[in-house]
Order: C-alpha cells, then sequence, then structure tokens
C-alpha cells in the first residue's frame, strides 16, 4: 500500500494530490454548469411567481371550504347540473369547432402546400392576416357580421332569400363559427409545414405502380400528413376548451362555457372555492388531453410508414 | 515561448463509457504530434480537454510547467483550428483575423500590420476584405488557420483541419501544412483518422484505440516496429498469421522462424506474424539462410496498372496478401488455384501481440 | 395563362379535374379574411349605426377615438406595458435559449418545461391565478403587475423563436472565440448574439403582439387609473356602446399588417443568411 504522500513515478503526482486535482474538476464543472442555467433564473422566478405558484396554491385552495377544513365538496360540486352541463357545451363546442376545422384546413393546407412558391406565398396571406389580427378584432367583426341587423342578415333581407333575420350569434352558432376562425390558422400553419415536406416522388412512384390518383392520395399523402393534422387537432382542441374570449362575446350568455364559469364564479360570487375546483378540474383534462393524445398519435403517426 | 506539454493520467468518462483511459504522454516543445486513431478512440475528446472545453474526472496537464486544467479555456494561449473552420460570418476575412488581437488590445497600427502578415503566410492576403461565404472551402481553411496564429500563441490544436476537403485539395494542403509548420515552429498537435495524413506530417504519432494509448513513436518506428495488431493493423497494409509458439522458439508451417535480432523470445500472451505485402518476396535471393519460407495458394489476382494485387489463402485458413510487380521477370504472375512460395527475410518477420 | 387540361399534379391531375378544389379553397380563403377586412369600410361610416356599405363617409369615430381622453391614456398603457414586456421578456427568453440549448440533464428539461408554461394552460386560469397572487400582494392596481404577467406571456414564443435560431447556429464559432482568447459571455456578445438578431427580432414580434392584443389577464388586472386598450373595447363590444370599436379595430388591422410584414422581411433575410 502506497504512502499517501510518495509520489507516483509515472504521473509525478502524489495520491493526494491527484485527488485533490480530481475534486478541483468536479468543483469546476459544477460551478459552470450552475453559471450557465443561472442564465434562466430571471425568467424562471417570474414564471414561478406569477404562474407556477398561483396554480399551485389554487390547486390547494380548492381542497378546503369557507371554514377552512379539508373537504372535496367543492368538487362534489361540480356534479351539480348547471356545471356538468357547462362540461358538456364545452366539448361539444371544441368537437363542433374542431371538426369544422379540419374540413375547411384540410383542403386548404394541401392547395397551399402544392401550389408553386409566389402563389402559395401570396394566398398564404389569407391565413397570415387572420393569425396576427387580435383576436378582439375579429371577434368583433363576427359581432358585425351576424348580428340581427348585421350585415349578412341585410344582405339575405335585400336579397328575397328570407323574411326574418336569422339568429346567427348570440347562440352557439356564431360562437362556434367565431371559433373556427380563430382556431383555423392553428390547424392550416402546423399542417401546411409537414405536408410541404411530403415529396411528390412518392406520388409519382404510387401512380406508377398503377394506384389511380384517388388510391395514391389516401394510400400515400393522406398517411404521411397525418402526423400534421394530429397535433394540430390535439392544439386546436385543448385551445377551445379553455377559450374564453370569442364565447363570452358572442355568446350571448346562453354558451356557458367553463372558463366563463370560472370568471364568473369569482368576478360574481367570489367563490375562491368553486372556481378553484373548476380551473384545476380545466387543468387537469388540459394536460390529461395535450400528454394523452400526444401518446396515442404518436404511436400511430411516428414509426409505421 | 516554448510549449513543452506533460499530460499526465488523464481519465474522461460518459456515463459507463470511457473516452479517454488514463492517457499519459509527452509533447515535445516545437513538436508536431499526431493523434491518430478510428473515430470512438478518444483523440478528439483529449484534444479538447486540452483545449479546455471538456473538463476530465482526473489527471494533469501542465504546459511548461504550469497546470492548464485549472485554466478556461480563453486563458490558455492555444490556437485551434476546427474541422467546419468556425469562421464568423458576420466578420470579413480580416476582421476574422484580427479577432483574438483586438481581444489582447493591440493597437490599431500594428494589428492591420500582423493580420495582412498572418494572410500573407497562407497565401490569402490579397482577400482580406472578403466576406467568409465568398470563399472556397480551402480558402476557408486557410482563413482559419491565419486567425488561429495571428496571435503566435504556444501551442496549436487542429481537429481533422482538412478532413471536408477534396482528395487533390488536401494532399496540397498537407505540404502546405508541413512547411507552414516548419517555418514557423510551434508545438502543434493534430487530430486525424487518416494515416497517410499522420505519416506525411507529424514528427511523432500517438495512436490511440479505445481510450488508451496504444502507441506513441515517429512514423517509421510506428511503421517498422508496432507493438500490437492494432497499430500494426491501423499504419500501413499488412496480413496477420499464426505461429507456433514453444519454449525455446516460434514456428510457422513446421519450420522454425527466424527472426530480427533483438525479438523476445517469449512474451506474455498471444503473438502474431505480421506481413507487410512490400516485403513479401518471390524468390529466396541470394541471402537464402536469412529467409523465411511461407506456402500459399493464390486465390485472386488483380491487375492495378503498376502491379497485381494477389490474395492468397494458407492451409490453416488464414489470408495473405502480396503484390507481384510486372518487373519480376524471373517469376511469373500466378494463377488462381495454383500453388505459390514466398519468401521473408529474417528482419521483416516481425511479431506483434494479437490486441483485443 | 391557365390551361383547365394541363396535369398538375405527381399523379398527373389537371386543373379541370380540380376546379372543385379551388373553388372551395376560395371561399375558405373569403372566410378567412373577410372578418378582418369588413371592419374597415364600416369604420368610415357617418351613421351611429353600424352599416356596411356606408351611406355616407366620415371620419368622425376617428375623431371620437383620438380625441377621447380615456380611449387616448388606454392606447398609451397598451404601449407603455406591451414595450416593457416585451423588452424584458425578450431578455430573459434570450438568456434562457441560450442556457437551454447547452444544457443536458433533468433540472434543463425542468426549467424549460415551467418556462413554457404559459403557453398551455388555459388562459383564463392564467388570468384567474395572477389576480390570485396579485390581490395578496397588492399588485392588483398596478402597471407593475400586468407588465410582468404579460413577460410571462410572452416568454415563450421568444423561446420557439430563438430556440430555433439556435439549433441553425454553428456553436463551434463560440467555441472558436473562446480559444482566441474572449471569455464565455464576450464570445456570446460578440460572435453568437449578432447572428441571433433575426430570431430575436421575430421573438420580439411576437412578444410584441401577443401583449399588445391580450384581453383575458387584462380584465382581471387593472394597470393603474385606465385599462388597456383590448379591455376597453371588450367593454365598449359587450355594452354595445358605439362605432368607435370599428376605428379602433381598423388601426389594430393596420398595426397587424406592419408586423406580418415585418415578420416576412426577417423571414426572407433569414433566408438569404442561410444561402
Amino acid at each position: 500500500m502506497k504512502e499517501l504522500s510518495v509520489p507516483d513515478e509515472l504521473t509525478g503526482m502524489t495520491r493526494a494530490g491527484r485527488d485533490e486535482m480530481a475534486r478541483q474538476l468536479a468543483r469546476d464543472e459544477l460551478k459552470e454548469r450552475w453559471s450557465l442555467m443561472s442564465l434562466t433564473l430571471p425568467g424562471f422566478m417570474l414564471v414561478l411567481f406569477v404562474l407556477a405558484l398561483p396554480l399551485a396554491w389554487l390547486c390547494w385552495l380548492s381542497m378546503f371550504d369557507a371554514s377552512g377544513a379539508l373537504t372535496l365538496a367543492n368538487y362534489e360540486r361540480l356534479l351539480k347540473p348547471v356545471y356538468l352541463s357547462s362540461f358538456l357545451v364545452t366539448f361539444q363546442l371544441a368537437f363542433c369547432v374542431t371538426v369544422a376545422c379540419v374540413l375547411l384546413g384540410y383542403p386548404l393546407a394541401y392547395l397551399l402546400s402544392q401550389l408553386p412558391e409566389r402563389a402559395s406565398q401570396i394566398l398564404m396571406a389569407f391565413v397570415l392576416l387572420p393569425f396576427w389580427t387580435s383576436v378582439l378584432v375579429r371577434t368583433y367583426a363576427w359581432l358585425v357580421l351576424l348580428q340581427r341587423q348585421g350585415i349578412i342578415n341585410n344582405g339575405l333581407l335585400s336579397m328575397g332569400v328570407i323574411d326574418q333575420p336569422l339568429s346567427l350569434v348570440n347562440n352557439f352558432f356564431g360562437t362556434a363559427v367565431g371559433m373556427v376562425h380563430v382556431m383555423l390558422p392553428f390547424l392550416v400553419l402546423p399542417l401546411y409545414d409537414k405536408m410541404k415536406n411530403i415529396d411528390p416522388l412518392l406520388l409519382s412512384a404510387a401512380a406508377n405502380c398503377g394506384a389511380s390518383p384517388a388510391q395514391a392520395f389516401r394510400q400515400v399523402f393522406l398517411r404521411l400528413s397525418l402526423p400534421g393534422l394530429t397535433s394540430g387537432i390535439t392544439l386546436v382542441f385543448v385551445l377551445c376548451l379553455g377559450f374564453y374570449l370569442t364565447p363570452a362575446l358572442l355568446g350571448g350568455g346562453k354558451v356557458s362555457m367553463w372558463s366563463m364559469k370560472i370568471s364568473d364564479t369569482i368576478s360574481l360570487f367570489g367563490n375562491w372555492g368553486a372556481a378553484s375546483a373548476l380551473g384545476v378540474t380545466l387543468l387537469v383534462v388540459t394536460f390529461g388531453l395535450l400528454f394523452g393524445l400526444r401518446k396515442l398519435f404518436g404511436l400511430n403517426g411516428g414509426g409505421k410508414r | 515561448m516554448q510549449g513543452n506539454i506533460a499530460i499526465r493520467d488523464v481519465y474522461k468518462t460518459y456515463g459507463s463509457f470511457k473516452a479517454i483511459d488514463h492517457v499519459s504522454l509527452d509533447v515535445k516543445a516545437g513538436e508536431f504530434l499526431t493523434l491518430l486513431g478510428p473515430s470512438g478512440s478518444g483523440k478528439t475528446t483529449l484534444l479538447n480537454v486540452l483545449a479546455g472545453f471538456i473538463r476530465p474526472e482526473s489527471g494533469s496537464i501542465k504546459v511548461d510547467g504550469q497546470e492548464f486544467l485549472s485554466l478556461p479555456p480563453h486563458k490558455r494561449d492555444i490556437g485551434m483550428v476546427f474541422q467546419s473552420y468556425a469562421l464568423f460570418p458576420h466578420m470579413s476575412v480580416a476582421e476574422n483575423v484580427a479577432y483574438p488581437l483586438r481581444l489582447r488590445k493591440v493597437a490599431p497600427a500594428e494589428r492591420t500590420r500582423r493580420v495582412l502578415a498572418a494572410l500573407e503566410n497562407v497565401q490569402m492576403g490579397h482577400l482580406a476584405e472578403r466576406g467568409i461565404h465568398q470563399l472556397s472551402g480551402g480558402q476557408r481553411q486557410r482563413v482559419a488557420l491565419a486567425r488561429a496564429m495571428v496571435f503566435e500563441p504556444k501551442i496549436m490544436l487542429m481537429d481533422e483541419p482538412l478532413s471536408a476537403l477534396d482528395k487533390n485539395l488536401r494532399e496540397h494542403m498537407q505540404l502546405e501544412l508541413k512547411r507552414l509548420h516548419q517555418r514557423v515552429g510551434m508545438t502543434t498537435l493534430y487530430v486525424t483518422h487518416d494515416q497517410k495524413e499522420a505519416l506525411t506530417l507529424s514528427h511523432r504519432i500517438a495512436v490511440m484505440n479505445k481510450g488508451k494509448l496504444a502507441q506513441l513513436d515517429t512514423p517509421d518506428a510506428l511503421y517498422e516496429r508496432p507493438v500490437d495488431r492494432f497499430v500494426a493493423g491501423f499504419i500501413g497494409e499488412s496480413s496477420f498469421l499464426n505461429v507456433d509458439e514453444n519454449s525455446d522458439s516460434v514456428c510457422f508451417q513446421q519450420r522454425v522462424l527466424k527472426l530480427p535480432v533483438g525479438t523476445a523470445a517469449k512474451a506474455p500472451g498471444k503473438r502474431l506474424l505480421l506481413v507487410r505485402p512490400e516485403r513479401l518476396q518471390w524468390q529466396p535471393g541470394g541471402d537464402g539462410l536469412a529467409m523465411n519460407r511461407i506456402d500459399a495458394v493464390a486465390r485472386d489476382v488483380v491487375y492495378q496498372g503498376d502491379s497485381f494485387h494477389v490474395g492468397l489463402l494458407l492451409p490453416d485458413g488464414s489470408e495473405l496478401v502480396a503484390r507481384h510487380h510486372k518487373g519480376f521477370r524471373d517469376v511469373p504472375v500466378p494463377t488462381p488455384g495454383s500453388a505459390v512460395q514466398l519468401w521473408l527475410h529474417a528482419d521483416d518477420t516481425l511479431l506483434v501481440a494479437d490486441s483485443a | 395563362m391557365l390551361k383547365l387540361n394541363q396535369s398538375v399534379t405527381p399523379t398527373q391531375i389537371t386543373h379541370g379535374q380540380r376546379l372543385w378544389l379551388y373553388a372551395l379553397v376560395a371561399l375558405i380563403l373569403a372566410f378567412l379574411i373577410i372578418p378582418c377586412l369588413i371592419v374597415i369600410p364600416m369604420s368610415f361610416s357617418a351613421s351611429q349605426y353600424l352599416e356596411f356599405p356606408p351611406r355616407e363617409w366620415s371620419l368622425r369615430w376617428y375623431r371620437a377615438y383620438l380625441g377621447s381622453s380615456e380611449w387616448m391614456a388606454a392606447t398609451w398603457m397598451t404601449f407603455k406595458v406591451a414595450l416593457v414586456a416585451t423588452i424584458l421578456s425578450t431578455v430573459f427568453g434570450t438568456l434562457a435559449a441560450y442556457a437551454l440549448a447547452q444544457a443536458k440533464g433533468g433540472l434543463a428539461k425542468l426549467v424549460e418545461g415551467l418556462l413554457m408554461l404559459p403557453m398551455l394552460v388555459p388562459i383564463i386560469l392564467v388570468a384567474v391565478g395572477v389576480f390570485f397572487v396579485y390581490s395578496r400582494t397588492g399588485l392588483n392596481n398596478s402597471i407593475t403587475g400586468l407588465i410582468l404577467a404579460h413577460t410571462v406571456l410572452a416568454m415563450p414564443f421568444v423561446l420557439i423563436a430563438v430556440g430555433n435560431g439556435l439549433q441553425g447556429f454553428d456553436m463551434n464559432q463560440e467555441m472558436a472565440a473562446r480559444s482566441l482568447g474572449a471569455s464565455r459571455p464576450w464570445a456570446f456578445l460578440t460572435v453568437t448574439l449578432p447572428q441571433l438578431k433575426l430570431s430575436i427580432c421575430s421573438g420580439a414580434l411576437f412578444a410584441f403582439i401577443a401583449s399588445f392584443d391580450e384581453v383575458v389577464v387584462a380584465l382581471f388586472i387593472v394597470g393603474g387609473d385606465s385599462s388597456t386598450l383590448p379591455r376597453k373595447m371588450f367593454a365598449n363590444i359587450r355594452d354595445q356602446i358605439d362605432p368607435t370599436v370599428a376605428a379602433v379595430s381598423t388601426l389594430m388591422i393596420g398595426l397587424s399588417i406592419v408586423l406580418l410584414v415585418a415578420m416576412q422581411y426577417i423571414k426572407k433575410q433569414e433566408g438569404a443568411q442561410q444561402g
């Protein structure tokens, strides 16, 4: 057993010296890593203070009632019809809007991705302008369009198509239309990106193998665009669940979305227990859907060829 | 300015993978030393440890007596050339080369002079105002060189700088690098996986395998006296044949092998007979007593222009490669399937350890 | 010009066979663009009620907007908040993106997840959470509170934009700079940052519009004496006050167009840079 203070012939370092060196290296490595991560500190602290802690606090709150006792009453209350119908409406709306976006968005993304560069850039402006325009402005425009004395009703009346103005807004329909308008770019843009990357040679190859254009489209293009489509669907659905602005303005109070219930429960009733329970439920469903759908579609769209 | 490097017992792991497994070596001041090895051998990792971008778990690197490992990269006074050149695209050629001088607060007039001198050194003086994207690969490499040398660092580190160039340009640049080093003479550590490049450029070569140093020697020592199968196989063409080792002699095809003076009679572990194709002779020649005979059967005979590549099979199943030059009038080119006798001089009969 | 029997797809479909697709897409594009543009001509209507097309043209609603101290205060406040929030989120986001691009391991993933959280959480929950915390820390009636909230909402955009820019950046350049004698911060400032300019700008544009258009959080938090522009618009729309909102909307559409054009310009520069 060599003495710790005797230098090693090969390396000229003592065993103690070597260990000290190793410790110093480990310390330097740690210091470097921490100073790099500290760059994220301002952002991290902000998000912690503004978002993460409040949400955690809300979760905590939801489990206590007005007197301060631990309880599940807040969650039990969610089973009442008024809340259940709100869940139902929210899901119905999200579902309808998502389906509409797929039906409208897929052909749009398809054509945009197949057109030559100049044409698709010009047409893309029609998708980008709504995307960059404030949701408030767009929702206002729909209000103006769909009102009883709105543009669409006036136009239809003057053309004699109808005698009475249609009730196009302040209901489920109007809200859905407004939301489709907001959500469509969220589906089209990522889908367009994915579609652009599909190699046209694959379609030619399918045609060479004897497939009809419809078959080639179904078996090659559609399959390959599926990952983009599923991630778009996930995004749109989840966004619809938590959406506040458009239903608040176009729903006329008749479309009682989850988010509006949360807002009302606080601003009108000051009932933090109920509101936080609603909020936690929304959060859980949102994240559950995000991760669940990602796993589901990830398994399907990922490796298959 | 000296530039002696003493690398001692450097150890670096990534999880359970040993990237550098207790490597020690000395680089003399002014020497051109190449780290040669396949990918994953640890040569690039070692270079990056020297540069300061990777920190080892333990070990020591002393440059002129000063411990390097406690210095951050920008205090180590090294010049580094990357495989991707890593030039700054938002600066011109001259601005790129001036960058290290600006950092060292060199006065503008002096700076311009040195930048121009450095560019002239690599024949790029006339392109000083160009943008980087306007340069070809070879030109970019030269700018990278000039930038790394302009502040006269103690040590140059080069990480496969020529591998992105095409063959002709690469060979041309190899010679230029060699001349440059002869002119300027700073300690250079060069990483490559190309053994021809290593042989061309280096004073000494450190062959690395799986994180360990296999052999550190001059090019001809590595070629003539490789220490094991890996080094022998990595440098130059070679065939390995089985031998029978008894208590007092080494036998091949039931004949006692005549070995070079100084070959160890016994060695730990299995040894193999290393045969370089160009050393095989087709006739015993005058010095018959010093020749070893090899019996084999010719399998493929391939015309290569200046010679024939002959692949042979031995009775025990091992393969042998030989070359037949068209000048061998006395011995005709063997036909596939025919029995062949080849001769190996004792001095060319090398035994190497069979490495895993 | 357009030959109807020219085949245009890899599977030999002609223009003629695809006319139905062109018609459908034209309708969809109309659906998308009309609401954005319809408000513009209506804002020039002279009457008290919204009408299309306007019977009389007038600038009265613009004058109402520019002349109203309330509207102007709200506009000014929104710009202030958006500007500061953009600066803060761009700086913090860029630093964070840089650190996250180089760090590996569990901690980095956790930090990244947290910084992206504002994008995943429904905005109503962000608003409620912020309201809750602010009411306990007295930030509920302050412009600082609003700025901090908007910064948090905008940071994910900057992270994504700068993160993408860093992916296309050769880190060897920074290592080269360090080997030449630059300390790590100096190498970042002189080599990496100049090349990230475009990504940072696009992140900043996203951050600005995110803050400027933000309504829901602004509904819950009052930023001092006046509310933000979107909040005032929301109240006006809901309470059906007057078409001043149309004029403000038109101006906001103008802002969107400016930002969109700026974004396209940046994209083009980026394309050229990589070429």
